[in-house]
């Protein structure tokens, strides 16, 4: 009797001295200083700026080393935003926030990178629908050769009209 | 029997806590609004793969090239930055209990994000009155949708802001503003890390 009180208090006690530490710590009350806004503002303007003059003013000509150093700009500030801005860190609410936006992140990339994928080989597999609309306003530079091919022309016409 | 009386005694302990232990009040509401920005970050992830899949399917209707201003999308990144460090004074300003300072950091935040609504629903106009309308093609569709979800979140963020505002100024910085505030700070943040991939999925890829 006089021992189950203890062994119940005990883990509550240490549970509150941890609530009261990790209150102590979130919403970035503890570290939320002007230093560390300012840092990310200034990084941030800088991972910003960078992209827009990469693209307005085209000093790469290549489109697939812009858009990789824009999107690798981008995945860099939002680390800059989640440090300084959102204060996170492995240690607030006793690692809960960290476990939570990991969980999400892979979320995130499953559902996008999974969409665009199956998407992608769906659209392949469907062509003759597909590149209708496509050939018609140029989007594919692959596609405009298939026009010069006469059953590649016809082929999807008649599927149409026989559905 | 003695060993009969100990497994009678000591298993009823273990099956559920004597007390309720308390909770200091919102000790919990920052974690808990953390999970609904993850959900809401899921929204949003659902909308940037269906702007991924649709952004080639003009339609034979306007393309990227045709209606985005990036000197419009510049200015308007400019302002949601802006407003992210001045929320930040005003989380300093509240840390040194200085209400008029909070106060005044939150007005400015507001009137920075106003002019991002602003300009938004302008580049929406000019873009509508252009026949570039979200029933155009797949590519406005997933268009209007990503971004104006991103806009609606911004116009609710203002109008916690304002609700807040007049809630410190007749409460004062009270725990449950300061919690408010708090919440806020991460909402608002949050919708300039999203909007850091509309800026770059949305806009400067498809430009390059």
């Amino acid at each position: 009797m006089a021992t189950s009180p203890n062994t119940s208090t005990t883990p509550h006690g240490a549970a509150k001295a941890q609530d009261g530490a990790s209150s102590h710590m979130e919403g970035g009350e503890a570290h939320a200083t002007l230093g560390g806004y300012v840092t990310g503002f200034l990084l941030s303007v800088v991972m910003t700026a960078i992209p827009f003059w990469l693209v307005m003013a085209r000093p790469i000509e290549d489109g697939a080393i812009t858009a990789t150093l824009v999107v690798a700009f981008a995945i860099g500030q939002i680390f800059v935003h989640m440090i300084y801005f959102l204060h996170m860190d492995s240690k607030s609410e006793g690692g809960w926030t960290i476990m939570a936006l990991i969980f999400t992140a892979v979320l995130v990339i499953i559902c996008i990178s999974g969409s665009l994928w199956v998407m992608y080989h769906l659209n392949q597999n469907m062509m003759p629908m597909g590149d209708m609309p496509m050939e018609h306003d140029g989007a594919m530079g692959g596609m405009s050769g298939h026009t010069d091919n006469p059953v590649n022309q016809i082929a999807p016409f008649g599927s149409v009209e026989e559905n | 029997m003695s060993s009969a009386t100990n497994t009678a005694t000591t298993p009823p302990e273990a099956f559920f806590a004597l007390e309720e232990h308390e909770h200091a009040a919102g000790s919990s509401t920052m974690l808990g609004f953390w999970f609904y920005l993850m959900s809401d970050c899921l929204i949003f992830a659902v909308l940037f793969a269906t702007y991924g899949v649709l952004a080639g399917n003009y339609a034979a209707g306007p393309r990227p090239e045709d209606i985005f201003e990036l000197h419009l999308v510049a200015v308007n990144t400019g302002l949601l930055l802006f407003s992210s460090i001045t929320y930040g004074f005003a989380m300093i300003a509240m840390q040194a209990r200085r209400k008029a300072l909070v106060l005044l950091w939150l007005g400015v935040t507001g009137l920075l994000g106003a002019c991002f609504l602003g300009i938004e629903l302008y580049e929406f106009g000019v873009m509508i009155a252009e026949g570039a309308t979200p029933q155009r093609s797949g590519f406005l569709s997933s268009f209007f949708t990503l971004v104006g979800t991103h806009g609606l979140h911004v116009a609710f963020g203002l109008v916690w802001l304002a609700t807040l505002m007049i809630q410190i100024g007749s409460r004062g910085l009270i725990d449950a503003n300061r919690r408010r505030v708090m919440c806020l700070s991460m909402f608002w943040h949050f919708l300039d890390v999203v909007w850091i991939g509309v800026f770059t999925f949305v806009y400067l890829i498809r430009m390059i």
